[in-house]
């Protein structure tokens, strides 16, 4: 299952004669990925708003001073004041902006995102399809691990593995959650493999003689391209609203500015009941908006790679009278 | 389309079988049973000729590919390859030159290439294992000369695209290739044109004709379609339920076939240019799954000939004509007998 | 791609079928909605069923033969639709039926059988929970009627009705599909359709099926359409035989008609490819080439690309259906209408 779309009926190869000398298609053959790439996510309309998405919050974490002229942390600023030219989002009721808070804190929230995303599914990757071609023992102890991770709820494992912790940093806050979301993914990823081992191609590498490993790594993994990828998108949404979750509560460093900790410092001074509205709605805001790019790119990518799952079209038929 | 070639004797045959038997266990903790998918068959291949092992569904023609190629290890039984028994090829390196010599081409050309590398992929990696004396230009010179043989031109240009680029065929010569690339002295061929449309088969039967010719290839073509297997092989075995039925040249099975079977399926293969009458005896039964048998010939509760000794006694390959054998009871009597057709 | 007429009030006959004619399919098209733009699957095919009369559709993959099967059965779902012709039976169009009224005539009049048993058959639930299930969803309540009915079409099939009981996976392939058969009995339609219902059965289980069909239609009488790519299966036991290619009809005619002397290159090249497995042994060489990619037919024949007959005006000029004597042939050697070859 390619992760790249097909680029015709898969019985009728272009046209051409006699059985041997087909002809060259007309896109260059190198750029040919990255074109067909960009052509499949131009026309699928959850791609599209995705990545825009996505674009834009990178270009926030990346560029924040150019966005944002005031400084996150400075509390020097006039407390609790509405949406103005000079302050766009009002200010808390410690002296900051809201705004500029808001769009440095995208830095920490991308960088988790990105950081659990990229883990997660390495580990994932590497157990769970390990698991389904080893098989036998080893099969029985990964999916063992795999099992009783997943049965632990998660919320409360990581309560206390933060509060173990204390003042979670990013890193630790990564460290964390990878740890306890790497094994739902592994469950889909050992799924897909499994039924991916009897297939001819896999046969066909064994007994051209090469070793497991390399066909686990090399013939396996990249037929998998479509399920990694929405494992790591899947991934990186769980860590936006897990970690953004446990910042809220206030497991995660204060200090840091991030969503989740405005989230937690405008709850400590109980920003909705007095009247400051802002202050909440909008690291909620952004977090949703963030998930939701995660979640469309998610779809988009399953429909990609699948074409049974896209829209359907229907045909116009002209009928007279 | 045959070369005059006849079974080899026992030492110089290329491959050579010793009541090769393979069971399966199936059943669950509380019943546990034993399917005979292949039991005591003891075949010959030799030099530079095409055997057809010949089947329906459940004769076992699939599991002895899997046997050869090493990918199941016989319960039972022994393989001699070049002389030398199969089981001694342990250490990575025996096992691996084997691969090169019995190579396997597979049967759906839709799912035995990888779908996310070009089709040179398979054709480099297949060099890279077993001639690992050939450097990174002389590798790609093969693959081409390789796509070449097998009629894949212009090869360079191929060897570029990716499998869904192809047609059927096409994805089967470049199986064919894969094999071809590491120089075997067998090839291994699971029903290579059964998914493929009928009018694109007869050029890839014709290519393994030539590949025995020029090449030198000895190739094993299983299959459940006399027709296909008259076309092509210089010598023919039936299978029945796992056990062998009736195997000689080919040309002289299907003209005279002994065993019941082979009668059976001759007067079941359809033939356009013949003509048919409807009401033509027709056979209900179908190939049983072998589960702890008993002894006994197989196709005994099909067979309108048989006689006591066929419900006791399983029956052993016999001469019939020089190079013809069959595994009957009543055509061992010597009489020609006619069950179907 | 003609513009369909405004729905027809069922009539007892519409004018222009042949009288006797149970079937009458006129110039339909089926188009499917792909990414790169619509692919005419299906180009403007004809044909006509007669009660009792055995016609066979062959072709290899990607003509179109199952489509057309579908979009005579009204069984196509978007990305496909019909977008052109007109499907009548026994005398009534049936395009642009709603599914209320296709449901009185489905299974009734005409049933289906699809190509593979186990993909058609509930596999959790047995045989006769099945048959039950389509007698009472055209009105028969009686358990023992249904329990009869269903004794009864087992039977006719060569089945031991004590494989009621079964389910699907108990059964072998070859009775799984005389099951399909059996259920498609169960009304006596006067039209089964039938989607090369022997290709997963082993040789000699097809051949025993087919004489099984053929058996069941003298009895019975009723008319059976049947796609399959195996033409020297369906030689047996068709009565007039239809060749497509690329969508189109290649050529129709009497079946003994058609093998005795093909008329289309395409046809005579299909008839060659068949290793034969008595008589005398020759050389063969198949048709080299792939059919074309229906995205962007070629603009003049289809087929030649790959005939060994083509002519120079071929490429530009697109046949169409000539007759000759009693056979229907796309190809311009035939453009006259005579059997002999024309040279330009």
């Amino acid at each position: 299952m390619a992760m790249l779309p097909v680029s015709g009926p898969t019985t009728a190869p272009p046209a051409g004669l006699p059985d041997q000398a087909l002809p060259v298609p007309a896109a260059g053959r190198r750029g040919q990925s990255w074109s067909r790439l960009f052509r499949a996510v131009r026309s699928n309309r959850k791609a599209t708003v995705g990545t825009a998405l996505l674009i834009i919050f990178i270009l926030l974490a990346l560029f924040p001073g150019v966005i944002a002229h005031d400084s996150p942390t400075a509390t020097i600023y006039p407390r609790s004041l509405g949406p103005s030219t000079a302050h766009l989002l009002g200010t808390t009721a410690l002296g900051q902006d809201i705004f500029a808070q808001a769009v440095y804190g995208t830095q920490q929230v991308l960088i988790i995102a990105f950081g659990v995303g990229l883990f997660s599914t390495g580990v994932a990757v590497l157990i769970g399809v390990a698991a389904a071609y080893l098989g036998g023992a080893w099969d029985g102890v990964l999916n063992l691990i795999t099992d009783v991770l997943l049965v632990i709820p998660l919320f409360p494992l990581l309560i206390v593995i933060a509060t173990y912790v204390q003042n979670a940093g990013t890193a630790v806050l990564v460290v964390v959650l990878t740890l306890t979301g790497w094994s739902y993914t592994a469950r889909q990823l050992r799924a897909q493999a499994l039924s991916l081992r009897k297939r001819d191609f896999l046969e066909a590498a064994r007994v051209r003689g090469e070793r497991r490993m390399y066909i686990v790594v090399v013939e396996i993994i990249p037929t998998m391209t479509s399920l990694i990828v929405a494992s790591f998108l899947t991934n990186a949404l769980y860590a936006v609203l897990f970690g953004s979750s446990l910042q809220f509560i206030g497991l995660g460093d204060p200090n840091s500015v991030s969503w989740g900790t405005m989230l937690y410092w405008a709850e400590n001074n109980e920003a909705l009941q007095t009247g400051q509205y802002l202050w909440a709605i909008v690291p909620g805001a952004l977090i949703a908006l963030l998930g939701a790019a995660f979640a469309l790119l998610n779809y988009a990518f399953d429909e990609i790679g699948n074409p049974a799952l896209r829209p359907v079209r229907r045909i116009r038929v002209k009928r007279a009278g | 389309m045959t070369s005059t070639s006849e079974p080899s004797a026992n030492g110089t045959a290329l491959l050579r079988t010793d009541k090769l038997t393979r069971h399966f266990r199936i059943g669950n903790a509380l019943s546990q049973q034993t399917l005979h998918a292949v039991d005591e068959v003891s075949l010959t291949i030799g030099e530079r000729e095409i055997v057809a092992l010949a089947g329906e569904s459940g004769s076992g023609k699939s599991t002895i590919a899997r046997l050869l190629a090493k990918i199941y290890k016989p319960t039972s039984g022994e393989t001699y390859f070049q002389g030398k028994p199969l089981s001694g090829f342990k250490s990575r390196k025996d096992r691996l030159r084997y691969s090169g010599l019995a190579p396997m081409v597979f049967q759906d050309p839709f799912a035995s290439i990888n779908p996310v590398f070009r089709v040179s992929h398979g054709v480099l990696r297949g060099l890279k294992l077993h001639r690992p004396e050939l450097s990174r230009d002389e590798r790609y010179a093969e693959a081409q000369r390789v796509f070449e043989v097998v009629g894949l031109t212009p090869a360079d240009e191929v060897l570029q695209r990716f499998p869904h680029e192809l047609s059927g065929g096409q994805r089967q010569r470049v199986g064919f290739a894969q094999a071809l690339a590491m120089r075997p002295k067998l090839i291994l061929a699971d029903e290579p044109v059964s998914m493929l449309d009928v009018s694109i088969r007869v050029g890839l039967l014709n290519m393994m004709a030539e590949l025995r010719d020029s090449q030198g290839v000895s190739i094993l073509y299983i299959t459940h379609d006399l027709a296909s297997a008259r076309y092509v092989a210089d010598r023919l075995i039936v299978m029945y339920a796992g056990r062998v039925a009736e195997s000689g040249p080919a040309e002289e099975v299907l003209a005279n076939p002994r065993h019941p079977y082979t009668q059976l399926l001759l007067s079941a293969a359809p033939d356009p240019r013949a003509p048919l009458g409807v009401g033509a005896e027709t056979d209900r039964g179908e190939p049983p799954k072998v589960i702890n048998p008993t002894p006994g010939c197989r196709f005994r509760w099909r067979c309108p000939l048989a006689i006591d000794k066929c419900h006791q006694v399983t029956p052993e390959l016999s001469q019939m004509t020089p190079g013809h054998q069959a595994a009957c009871h009543v055509a061992e009597e010597g009489a020609e007998v006619k069950a179907f057709g | 791609m003609s513009s369909v007429p405004a729905k027809q009030e069922p009539a007892e006959d519409t004018a222009g079928a042949p009288p006797g004619s149970m079937l009458d399919v006129t110039d339909l098209s089926v188009t499917y909605a792909a990414d790169r733009g619509p692919v005419v699957a299906v180009d403007q095919v004809s044909l006509q069923v007669d009660p009792g009369e055995f016609l066979g559709i062959v072709g290899e993959s990607g003509c179109g033969k199952s489509t057309l099967l579908f979009a005579i059965a009204q069984l196509l779902a978007p990305p496909a639709a019909i977008t052109g012709g007109q499907v009548s039976f026994k005398g009534r169009s049936m395009v642009g039926l709603t599914d209320r009224q296709l449901a009185a005539v489905r299974w009734k009049d005409l049933s289906v059988v699809m190509q593979s048993a186990m993909n058609a058959l509930n596999p959790v639930r047995p045989i006769r929970a099945q048959f039950a299930d389509a007698m009472r969803a055209h009105g028969v309540r009686s358990k023992t009627e249904i329990a009869d009915r269903s004794a009864e079409v087992l039977r006719m099939v060569g089945i031991d009705p004590t494989h009621l009981r079964s389910y699907p996976h108990q059964l072998s392939g070859g009775m799984r599909q005389r099951a399909m058969i059996a259920m498609a009995m169960l009304f006596t339609p006067d039209l089964v359709i039938m989607d090369e219902p022997t290709s997963a059965l082993d040789v000699v289980a097809q051949r025993s099926l087919m004489v099984q069909i053929k058996e069941l239609q003298q009895q019975l009488h009723f008319a059976v359409i049947f796609v399959t790519h195996d033409m020297s299966l369906i030689s047996h036991f068709s009565d007039r035989l239809m060749v497509m290619y690329a969508g189109q009809v290649a050529e129709f005619g009497a079946t003994r008609e058609l093998f005795n002397r093909a008329l289309h290159p395409y046809t005579v090249g299909l008839m060659d490819a068949f290793p034969s497995i008595r008589g005398p042994r020759r050389e063969l060489t198949g048709i080299p080439g792939s059919p074309p990619n229906l995205a962007a037919p070629p603009p003049g024949c289809r087929f030649e690309p790959r005939c060994p007959k083509a002519m120079e005006r071929c490429a530009a000029t697109q046949p169409e259906l000539y007759q000759v004597d009693e056979t229907l042939v796309r190809c311009l050697l035939h453009e006259d209408g005579t059997a002999e070859e024309k040279t330009a």
